[in-house]
């Protein structure tokens, strides 16, 4: 079972307990929250990744060397 | 510079069984920022380690946006996201995955958390791992919320949790 460290800081009590119906809903929607963005980030890296790798084969192409190509990307 | 330093409430320290969140309750407004280190990792296995994530004053709603830089080690990139998240980015954790017993190391700063706009927070962390991919972040987040803070809650990635020794402590600062 999930549980949760509620610190008061007026009282300085520190109490340990399991999370609520709603705080284990909430949890499972910012888990789906999550995959998706995570989803989104991943198909993101993919794409700046394959958009690299093109242009420096296009580069290479057209007669530039590895650290002139290099040199362009940094 | 700040002349006061003064730790709000006490330390914690997760137990055995783990935490799926800390939070910080009836923060008091006599301070004009916050700081807080947080030591953790998270029980889920993720090459890279994971996110960490703040809500303010149990606010659910898609009112926090970041925007960051990190370095795995061997590349540097960014990434940032509007006003669209129910919690704020503010770090990284350890994974099941990282060398065994290491913890990232956060500090999130939080300005002005007591005024009436929307509050701004710097971040810094670390998630050394005596690995190859180890991930450190500068990271900037927003909550739109104009109320005052009083209570914040740190929360790990999706369904995972904090695993025992992990710690979070809470310090207001005057004067800054």
């Amino acid at each position: 079972m999930a549980t949760a460290i509620e610190v008061n800081c007026a009282t300085g009590e520190v109490t340990e307990r399991e999370l609520t119906a709603e705080e284990l809903a909430q949890r499972e929607v910012d888990a789906a929250a999550a995959a998706a963005r995570k989803a989104e980030e991943d198909a993101a890296a993919e794409a700046a990744a394959a958009a690299k790798a093109s242009a420096q084969a296009k580069l290479a192409a057209l007669g530039l060397t590895p650290e002139e190509i290099a040199a362009l990307s940094n | 510079m700040a002349n006061t330093y003064i730790q709000i409430g006490s330390t914690v320290t997760v137990g055995s069984g783990g935490a799926a969140n800390v939070e910080f309750t009836s923060i008091p407004a006599t301070y004009t920022d916050l700081l807080i280190k947080f030591s953790g990792r998270s029980d889920q296995a993720a090459s890279n380690g994971q996110d960490i994530y703040i809500q303010f004053n149990n606010d659910t709603g898609s009112n926090y946006s970041f925007r960051r830089v990190y370095g795995t080690g061997s590349a540097a990139a960014s990434d940032s996201a509007s006003v669209s998240a129910t919690a704020g980015r503010v770090g990284r954790v350890t994974s099941a995955s990282s060398t065994a017993l290491t913890f990232a190391s956060n500090e999130i700063y939080i300005p002005n958390y007591a005024g009436s706009t929307a509050k701004s927070i710097s971040i810094d962390g670390v998630e050394e791992n005596n690995a190859t991919a180890s991930i450190m972040v500068l990271n900037a987040a927003l909550w739109t919320g104009t109320a005052a803070i009083t209570s914040l809650k740190i929360i790990p990635l999706a369904t995972s949790n904090f695993v025992q020794y992990s710690t979070a402590s809470l310090y207001g600062i005057k004067n800054s």
